[in-house]
């Protein structure tokens, strides 16, 4: 059984530092104002002095996520979304298609 | 113990087979009582494949002959051929027993709470019993007509699961798509079965891989296997049906669909590197495989990332996954017959893609089963209706994040060790490959934060104020994956020297399967 090796990779080192950044940000919020009072103006968001809408606005939702992503590939995904119908009948000839596909490559081969 | 030992194949594969039919009964006298039944069963199964996996790894391969005064003759005096039906469980097949044991402990478990307000729960613990029995006959067993036995199992156990929950319509579509293309699929196996038994009049694995030619019939049952595998799979072009099947069905049969493709996947590799193993057609299979392996990370993932619902998403992502695995043993497949090559980088390609498969089944069951849990919850799969769950579904959040991460390749998760090993492998066959699979992770980091902070994030939405968490017997069943994807990402060297090399050892040793059958005479 020839040894496979896993190079310098070592869970544990990440482990401790993924600890050491956890006392960092443990830290880091310790320092920060304590005396707030819970519910009034001095926990709610500002914006620009403008009024916080509703809570369902403020979600950015999951459609409106990588927009200018799907765009630049516009002309790759038209085609490919398309060819998800979801109907039965066309995955039995996408199917047929690669099974002859693969029987003339394979008995050539 | 030594019975045990000694018939552990035979009983993981008897026991939730009677189990199943003890179901009904059991359950007219207590709902109760059925559930501990199934759950006692599922981890007895899974001690049983503990046994049978200390045995092999100690032993070698273990040899069962169903009828033979000792299961270890295979062929019966006066016989030059084996005629009994046998079980040769080795490195791989017990790796992949492995996989099944786990997934089926967490689904059951998660079971228990998903699946309570449902009616019909005995057929559902049957069918689930069934398709246990499926799957690991059809990893465990040395005869190509039981392969097929056990698929058509598996497949009609599956479909039903996945149609279960009859009062959502979509249901129906997923498991009949299931069934559709599990039909045509077991039927192009047995086409490829009959060609190659009325060529040699065999049908054990390793007998036939002894005497196979490669001709021209046995390439095109060659083919046919490898697309009915893939098919089974999901890889691309032939996946349509995963995210139609996968999305529709309760949380804990998606994973054991998921663990059904991947029993797929051993029966594709089983054929590739064992019964066609010897021949010359193993460079064209690698390739075909690779192929198959890198259109499938791709558009897989490039699906995967537009998609709302959340499961859809998670869908197209496990056919993205089959990728990694496809591309790292189909690496090995092609240069399986270049020594050089093979231990240059061939061996680690097929490590990497074979520890993936099992790092895979854990992550991928694990977001499955949080995407089960927001349902459960929500009664929504749509992501652009959940936002600030985080808030009230603490663990599920913490599950989430784990799943995510482990899929997508960040340091120092499981998913992480198994695509390193891949990428670096990959790079010295092919540089265009290993870089692909380096972009198909950036995209699924990508995809996962789109879901994380689609649901998990922001303000508390007014209409789930009042969410409460998942219940505890579903957290138990995500628990149990997400322990042992963190014992998996901080000792991925163990695992890999005591699970995957002895796989990786198993599929390239053909000789050593062949003699395990032909060597078991009086």
């Amino acid at each position: 059984m020839a040894a496979i090796s896993l190079a310098f990779w070592n869970p544990v080192v990440c482990l401790v530092v993924f600890l050491v950044v956890i006392a960092l940000i443990y830290l880091l919020r310790s320092r920060g104002e304590g005396g707030y009072k819970k519910g009034t103006e001095q926990t709610k968001a500002f914006l620009c002095g403008e009024e916080l809408p509703e809570v369902e606005e403020r979600h950015v939702k999951a459609h409106n996520l990588y927009w200018g992503f799907f765009q630049a590939l516009k002309k790759y995904y038209d085609p490919t979304i398309k060819a998800h119908t979801g109907i039965v009948n066309d995955y039995v000839l996408w199917l047929t298609v690669i099974t002859v596909i693969a029987a003339i490559t394979f008995t050539l081969v | 113990m030594n019975f045990l030992t000694s018939n552990s194949s035979i009983l993981i594969i008897a026991i939730p087979l009677l189990a199943a039919f003890l179901v009904p009964l059991i359950s007219k006298a207590s709902a109760k009582g059925r559930n501990i039944f199934v759950v006692v069963v599922t981890v007895f199964v899974g001690i049983l494949v503990a046994i049978l996996a200390k045995d092999v790894y100690a032993n070698g391969a273990h040899i069962y002959t169903l009828g033979a005064a000792l299961p270890d003759i295979t062929l019966p005096r006066g016989y030059i051929v084996p005629v009994r039906i046998i079980l040769e469980v080795d490195g791989m097949s017990i790796f992949m027993g492995i996989v099944t044991a786990i997934v089926s402990l967490a689904a059951v478990v998660y079971s228990l709470s998903f699946m309570k307000r449902e009616t019909g729960q005995d057929k559902f613990y049957t069918l689930f019993l069934l398709m246990m029995v499926g799957m690991f006959g059809l990893e465990f067993t040395g005869d190509l007509f039981n392969l097929f036995v056990f698929l058509e199992i598996l497949s009609i156990s599956g479909a039903a699961l996945a149609a279960f929950r009859t009062r959502f319509g979509d249901t129906v579509e997923g498991g009949f798509k299931y069934l559709s293309i599990s039909a045509i699929a077991a039927l192009m196996v047995l086409f490829a079965i009959a060609l190659l038994y009325a060529q040699y009049g065999l049908l054990n694995i390793g007998a036939l891989a002894a005497v196979i030619q490669f001709t021209s019939l046995d390439k095109l049952a060659l083919a046919l296997m490898a697309i009915a595998f893939a098919i089974k799979l999901g890889a691309v072009p032939l996946h349509m049906w995963v995210p139609d099947t996968y999305t529709v069905a309760p949380a804990s049969i998606t994973i054991m669909l998921m663990a059904a493709s991947q029993a797929c996947l051993y029966a594709l590799f089983r054929i590739g590197f064992t019964l066609y193993g010897g021949t010359t057609g193993t460079i064209s299979m690698g390739w075909i495989v690779i192929i198959l392996g890198v259109l499938s990370m791709f558009v897989g993932v490039t699906m995967a990332i537009p998609q709302t619902d959340i499961k859809r998403l998670m869908a197209y992502h496990s056919v993205s996954q089959i990728g990694y695995m496809l591309l790292g043993v189909g690496v090995g497949l092609a240069v399986l017959g270049d020594t050089a090559a093979l231990n240059a980088y061939g061996r680690q390609a097929m490590s990497g893609g074979i520890f993936h498969i099992i790092n895979y089944a854990l992550y991928k069951g694990l977001l499955f089963l949080t995407a089960g849990a927001l349902f459960y919850r929500l009664g929504t799969r749509d992501l652009n209706k959940m936002g600030g769950l985080a808030r009230n579904m603490k663990f599920t959040t913490i599950f989430f994040i784990i799943g995510a991460l482990a899929i997508s390749g960040i340091p120092p998760f499981n998913g992480f060790a198994s695509k390193f090993l891949i990428y670096e492998s990959v790079y010295q066959f092919s540089p265009i490959l290993s870089i692909i699979a380096m972009l198909v992770s950036i995209i699924t980091l990508a995809s996962f934060t789109k879901v994380f902070q689609a649901a998990f994030t922001g303000p508390a939405l007014p209409q789930h104020k009042d969410v409460k968490e998942a219940p505890r017997s579903m957290l138990i069943g995500m628990g149990i994956l997400a322990v042992v994807i963190i014992f998996f990402s901080l000792c991925p060297g163990l695992i890999v020297d005591n699970i995957v090399q002895p796989a990786v050892d198993a599929l390239i040793n053909q000789g050593a399967y062949i003699n395990g059958i032909m060597g078991g005479g009086l």
